[in-house]
């Protein structure tokens, strides 16, 4: 072993003596040193690979990767006559043990891998479907014991999640809302001006806002503020066994983790929804009043008689519904995921990518559903 | 192989610890020579894996300063603090395997970051560290998610031996494995250590592992260094910590079970 200081280390060389025959090698031969220049002295032992005697007296240091860089030029053996001090033997040993080992061949993709792959998918996707069954119905088994047994209701939780779900998500609301509210009530001005048809403003706004859009844009923004986070919260409480703990405890996780989420949400939803709405249309209101000289009292007035007061139930039985969808939704995926950075992230982004989709797909239901109630001019 | 410097892997110089307004460490001074297994151990709460993680910089002490290989932890340009940091490394209480990555592609990790770049090469230097670990090329293509603990603590060692560190780190080693399989890992750690000439640090509540491992101990007690000798020379201090951890009967059979290992 030297003793030399760092940074003046002994450069690693090649020499080649008479003719070919042998090779004396010298310095450090470490990856520091090496990978730097290794195609250099890849070139150089190629070289001389071909060469019987080989002297290592002269190396000053040898890892694994320099032994590795010597025994690949001399082709896997040992050379016929190797000097080699004592202290290296181990490195060479080991490579020698290691013999022609190399890494499990994965079998090439075939064109039926592809359609293995495709059935997998839709069993994936009933697998999904039937888990989500479990869910709800293990919900509704829970709520049943909790109607009888009134003291284990999740209270805390409940109000708890109310307050991160609801409350926690007024501002953001708001400023969409607002802003959603002013920029929709500005593009439908410039239109309606050009007729002179600027009464109709309240119409649009508040059957669009109140019915439609309140309740979708909530939604949206629900699903990717706490919609993840609950899949989140959830995954890591399983990668940390603490849903493990909770069930060894008698503990129902859908009493304590998945109720509580789902009822906070479909309770705060519909207001959340009453909030963001109200928010949008004072938003259209201000900008109907910049653009168009409408008055506050006349909107105010107006919106009444031009929104049935169906259209404010319809919108908030919406939110109620995405809300529960969404909770349900978030607390599916976050049960699936299994202890390992990439599940968690893949399956928080399901849950958002999913309980968007649902949302719209479910407004659509509702669209259907309610087209003859609500609306005025038919 | 891996040369001495004549430089001090770690030393410690005045080192004190706070945690909000309790101090953990009181001017500590540690100097661990070249080539030697020195063990922390301490009671729960005396802060051994803090002072760990403060010798790997990732967190800093409130006063005092830690040095590695002479020279001060975060001294010189961002190339050479990164030099500095690829002459140590450590293995994590649980592993802390990349689960989103193989077991190949964890161990090429480091080295493909260091600029490896040959993949023929890549492959063959982690079969070697695999096989170094005693693992075969057969677990190369698993996730960490897959494996049992004592893999994983296997596994993770061999990241942290990739870039051929002179200075070893470990947190708990053993902690999390059955006797067999703890008896299994020391051994393999020992063989490396002599094999590759390591200077380890290790923190262990394990004394098996201590009397198998350790050259020299550290004992942490009330935010300094007790004593910091051979285990023989600790085991006659009188102190009361010393009378409870090392003078109870489990203790004794513990650590007779780990001298007769080595």
């Amino acid at each position: 072993m030297s003793t030399q200081l760092r940074g003046a280390r002994p450069q690693p060389a090649i020499n080649v003596d008479g003719a070919g025959a042998r090779v004396v090698l010298s310095g450090d031969w470490t990856l520091s040193v090496l990978n730097p220049r290794c195609a250099d002295i890849r070139r150089q032992l190629d070289a001389a690979s071909g060469a019987p005697a080989w002297d290592l007296a002269g190396v000053s240091r040898l890892d694994s990767f320099g032994a590795l860089l010597l025994w690949r030029a001399w082709g896997r053996r040992r050379p016929p006559q190797l000097v080699l001090p004592e202290a290296l033997e181990s490195v060479f040993k080991r490579l020698a043990d290691l013999g022609d080992a190399s890494l499990p061949v994965e079998p090439p993709y075939r064109f039926l891998d592809a359609t293995a792959h495709l059935g997998r998918l839709l069993l994936g996707l009933v697998r999904h479907l039937g888990h989500f069954v479990v869910l709800v119905g293990q919900l509704l088994l829970d709520l049943r014991y909790l109607l009888r047994n009134r003291e284990h209701w999740p209270l805390h939780e409940m109000s708890a999640n109310f307050y991160k779900v609801g409350v926690k998500a007024m501002p953001v609301t708001a400023l969409v809302g607002f802003l959603i509210g002013v920029v929709m009530s500005y593009l439908s001005a410039l239109q309606l001006r050009a007729f002179g048809a600027d009464t109709f403003i309240v119409n649009i706004l508040g059957l669009g806002i109140i019915r439609e859009l309140g309740p979708v844009l909530v939604s949206v923004l629900v699903a990717g503020r706490s919609g993840s986070a609950m899949t989140a919260q959830l995954g890591v409480m399983r990668v940390t066994e603490e849903i493990d703990a909770l069930t060894t405890m008698g503990v129902s996780r859908y009493v304590r983790l998945v109720l509580p989420k789902v009822v906070a949400l479909t309770l705060a939803m519909p207001l959340l929804t009453l909030w963001g709405s109200s928010v949008a249309i004072f938003g259209g209101m201000v900008s109907a009043n910049v653009q168009l000289d409408m008055s506050f009292d006349y909107f105010l007035n107006a919106l009444p008689r031009a929104v049935p007061a169906a259209n404010l139930v319809i919108g908030l039985a919406k939110g109620a519904v995405f809300g529960l969808l969404i909770a349900l939704v978030a607390c599916h995926f976050g049960l699936r995921v299994k202890p390992n950075t990439e599940s968690l992230s893949a399956n928080t982004t399901a849950s958002v990518v999913t309980s968007i989709t649902v949302v719209i797909l479910v407004d659509a239901v509702f669209a259907i559903l309610t087209r003859t109630i609500g609306l005025p001019y038919r | 192989m891996n040369a001495a410097t004549n430089k001090l892997p770690v030393e410690l110089k005045g080192l004190s610890t706070r945690f909000g307004s309790t101090w953990v460490h009181r001017n500590i001074d540690l100097a661990v020579p070249v080539g030697e297994v020195v063990a922390l151990v301490g009671g729960s709460g005396t802060g051994k894996t803090t002072l760990l993680r403060q010798m790997v910089g990732l967190l800093q002490p409130a006063e005092g300063e830690v040095r590695l290989f002479g020279e001060p932890l975060f001294a010189g340009s961002r190339a050479e603090q990164l030099a500095r940091r690829r002459r140590f490394g450590m293995l994590f209480q649980q592993g802390a395997l990349f689960s989103a990555l193989n077991v190949f592609a964890n161990v090429a990790f480091p080295l493909r970051e260091f600029g490896v770049r040959d993949e023929a090469m890549l492959r063959d230097l982690v079969l070697l560290k695999l096989a170094m670990v005693e693992l075969g090329p057969e677990v190369a293509l698993r996730m960490p998610a897959e494996l049992s603990g004592g893999m994983i603590k296997r596994v993770a060692l061999a990241r942290a031996l990739a870039l051929e560190p002179e200075l070893l780190l470990l947190d708990e080693p053993t902690a999390g494995l059955d006797p067999d399989r703890s008896t299994g890992f020391v051994r393999l750690i020992r063989a490396l250590q002599k094999a590759l000439g390591l200077t380890v640090i290790l923190v262990t509540h394990d004394l098996d592992t201590l009397a198998a491992l350790a050259t020299r101990v550290a004992v942490l007690s009330e935010g300094r260094i007790l004593a910091f000798a051979p285990l023989d020379e600790i085991m006659t201090l009188q102190d009361p910590f010393i009378e409870r951890f090392f003078h109870s009967e489990r203790s004794q059979a513990a650590l007779a079970r780990g001298r007769s290992e080595v």
